[in-house]
């Protein structure tokens, strides 16, 4: 389904016009196929390699495990605005090249070591870049759909801060890290005061 | 024909639509209940209702191009993913902004009962009173005497969650247990009484949320949160948990879905309404369903566009203009300002669960003796929870250490956020564009409404007042917050058909009735004279409950 066709379903979905009267309210739209994204399959691999930097599977499971890849590929097509689809495309040629002049190895070959020396080198220039353009608070913390179609002025951050905030959200969202790594009671029937020691998780939301 | 004659129309179906739909079909009415939108089904047609946030393609998040169908959704949290078909789509059914207006509709059968904030109480009796003490607009034709026994019976059929204070601002009524605090907020609630010596009140919020099970179909809260999809559980008071199966067990009620309500028919020569005219909003067939009496609960907006739109060959402005007051005195409850404060300690202490509702501080300003440069007053909902994974992570890099630490619950805090009443202004106004038509060919509203003076003062009180509290209470990083509010923000619009005593400044009598037409009632938001600070729609469900019972007598003696 392209965007088009997307558009066209989230107006029936919303409209009058229902085949065969079946309601559609509340209805999910369909699962975006990776073909729709404009991304490949080796884009996805390659943002799960960034996400296993972020959040590694330690003796929980990490990005990979939550394919936040494909989550992410999703995102940056249907949720971002133009701007951030930009920042982060062309960062992401940014740190491709930059892998190469560094280490002199495509990103995907360096020691796991590498990988954590360059996104974590990335990670401080962002925080600095970002403070330098005005955009105060976490980044990462935010959803990464901010804007509207019709926002022309919107200010993008850092890339690697969308790459961090897509990785995020795309694992705590993923019943892996949701489940996984948070902890989420789906009925739980009740609300009280619990005890915490250190080392419990945290709830999912 | 035969077949299109009822006792009784109840146009919408949200939360007044529902309770009039109960009432009146109880009573013995044949009623028909016609809903613009789409039919719902209780439980079957809440399909997103056991999702999860991965079971979302876009993780429940807002896409770009639902921005561009809902511009105006878009503006706050109501626009997601999950929740996507639940709002009126802005592209039929489009309105226009001569101030800024956020509009949130929701055109589907149980209407924004589904979506509402259930938050439930009762006005005070100065709030009947201000008015006519203050000399702003009109007085209410009512006082609180006159709807207290009402919110008794909708209480106790609704089911709302809280505990009795014994406040004079805050009238108790019958409630079920509440949603608890959690230890942070009762050790602030103490403190907030020592600060204060009790002349401010930090108490469980009232929530139309029900504690415990009422029968088959009311189960409880099961404190999932997911309230806004639709409650399996018959969790909250909705028209499909609540009014709606009581209606249909009479087997006096018919409802008709996808049936916009064109016009009222109005007899001039007997000064009655007839019936009323519809749009098929599958067909673009026009159908006529006549009726004895007509009750009008299309929401504030809708139900006054609906007047404007009847009746126009005898009052240009339509049915209920002869006052000059149809679609004025446009009200919200304008909020968007408070603090937030982080609590030190409570480490080793957690909760299990995620409640629909928080805590509730009730009007202190303007009250006992206060005084200010404002008239009227404001309450904070609010709550405390632990940082979740969410919480602000850029000192601590990537890898191992960030994922363990943001695994953890942060540090405590809490925020509470003002809910003010807005005055009724006559300028504040939503009117008919002529030129512009939604997607049935019917003209669209015009929003011509601002805050003024009152609330902009009241704003700083909603600020300074919120982080004194939390100062007082000892509570650290107390950061005030105005993030601005756009009239419609707070989803409660009021008075555009308001009730008075003379028919000269006012739409609806002290029962409900239009003054021109009182075989019409109007008790949903057009109705309210003044806004209160309270969350609105408690008393919308008692005051259709009283004109209901005031109809149905009245068509027993004749006078309908």
């Amino acid at each position: 389904m392209n965007r088009r066709d997307l558009l066209k379903f989230i107006t029936a979905a919303t409209g009058v016009a229902f085949v065969g009267g079946k309601a559609l309210a509340y209805e999910n739209l369909p699962v975006v196929p990776l073909s729709d994204t404009g991304f490949s399959k080796e884009d996805v691999a390659f943002f799960n390699e960034l996400g296993e930097v972020i959040i590694p599977r330690t003796d929980t499971p990490g990005a990979k495990d939550a394919d936040v890849g494909s989550c992410m590929a999703v995102l940056v097509a249907d949720c971002y605005h133009p701007t951030m689809q930009k920042t982060f495309k062309d960062g992401l040629v940014t740190l491709k090249k930059r892998a190469e002049k560094e280490y002199g190895k495509d990103f995907l070959l360096l020691s796991a070591e590498q990988k954590m020396e360059l996104l974590s080198a990335l990670d401080e220039e962002a925080k600095a870049y970002n403070a330098k353009k005005g955009i105060y608070g976490d980044v990462a913390m935010s959803n990464p759909n901010a804007g509207a179609p019709w926002d022309e002025e919107l200010v993008a951050p850092h890339y690697f801060s969308l790459i961090k905030q897509l990785v995020l959200f795309s694992f705590f969202t993923s019943q892996v890290g949701a489940t996984k790594v948070l902890r989420y009671v789906a009925i739980p029937t009740k609300y009280e005061d619990i005890p915490y020691k250190k080392g419990d998780r945290a709830w999912a939301t | 024909m035969a077949s299109n004659t009822y006792d009784a129309i109840v146009v919408g179906s949200g939360i007044s639509g529902g309770w009039a739909a109960k009432e009146l079909t109880e009573k013995g009415l044949k009623v028909l209940m016609l809903e613009r939108g789409q039919n719902i089904e209780h439980v079957k047609d809440y399909i997103n209702a056991h999702k999860e946030s991965w079971d979302y393609p876009h993780r429940g998040l807002a896409t770009q191009d639902m921005k561009e169908i809902y511009p105006a959704l878009s503006r706050d949290y109501p626009l997601n993913e999950m929740t996507l078909g639940m709002w009126a789509n802005e592209q039929e059914s489009p309105y226009i902004e001569k101030e800024r207006f956020d509009w949130y509709r929701a055109y589907q059968m149980g209407g924004r009962s589904l979506l509402w904030g259930r938050q439930s109480y009762r006005l005070n009796p100065e709030d009947f009173m201000a008015n006519g003490k203050e000399g702003i607009a009109v007085d209410w034709p009512i006082r609180y005497e006159d709807l207290s026994p009402w919110y008794d019976y909708v209480e106790k059929y609704a089911g709302i969650s809280g505990t009795r204070e014994g406040l004079s601002v805050l009238p108790d009524g019958h409630f079920m247990p509440p949603i608890p605090l959690n230890a942070v907020e009762k050790d602030v609630a103490a403190r907030v009484k020592k600060a204060f010596g009790g002349s401010r009140h930090f108490i469980h919020s009232r929530s139309a949320n029900i504690t415990q099970g009422i029968n088959d179909i009311r189960v409880g809260c099961q404190f999932r949160n997911k309230c806004w999809l639709g409650c399996p559980f018959g969790g909250y008071f909705s028209t499909q948990s609540s009014t709606l199966p009581a209606a249909m067990a009479t087997g006096n009620l018919t409802v008709r879905p996808f049936s916009i309500v064109k016009e009222i028919k109005y007899d001039k020569d007997k000064k009655r309404a007839t019936g009323v005219e519809i749009i098929d909003a599958e067909t673009n067939e026009t159908y006529e369903f006549n009726s004895k009496i007509v009750f009008v609960n299309a929401s504030a907006f809708n139900s006054a566009w609906l007047l404007m739109n009847s009746a126009t060959d005898v009052w240009e402005g339509g049915l209920g203009s002869s006052s000059g007051e149809l679609g004025h005195n446009v009200m919200d409850h304008h909020f968007r300002v408070g603090a937030s404060a982080s609590v030190e300690g409570y480490e080793d202490s957690y909760y299990f669960g995620r409640r629909p509702a928080g805590f509730y501080v009730p009007r202190f300003r303007n009250w006992d003796g206060d005084k200010r440069d404002y008239v009227r007053g404001f309450g904070y909902q609010g709550s405390a929870s632990r940082a979740g994974w969410r919480k602000d992570i850029a000192e601590l890099g990537l890898g191992s250490n960030l994922k363990d630490a943001i695994s953890e619950p942060g540090d405590w805090t809490i925020g509470m956020t003002a809910f003010g009443e807005m005055l009724p202004h006559h300028d504040n106004r939503i009117f008919l564009d002529k030129n512009k038509k939604d997607k049935w060919g019917l003209p669209v509203l015009t929003m011509d409404v601002k805050i003024r003076e009152n609330e902009y003062k009241m704003r700083k009180d909603m600020q300074k007042d919120a982080v004194e509290m939390f100062e007082a209470a000892g509570l650290k990083n107390v950061q005030g917050y105005d993030v601005d509010y756009a009239p419609g923000m707070g989803i409660h619009e009021m008075g555009t058909a308001r009730m008075g005593r003379d028919p000269k400044s006012s739409v609806l009598n002290k029962h409900n009735q239009v003054w021109d037409a009182p075989n019409v009632f109007v008790t949903d938001g057009a109705a309210m004279t003044s806004a209160s600070c309270v969350n609105p729609s408690l008393t919308y469900m008692a005051m259709t409950a009283r004109a209901a019972d005031f109809a149905v007598d009245e068509l027993k003696k004749g006078n309908l």
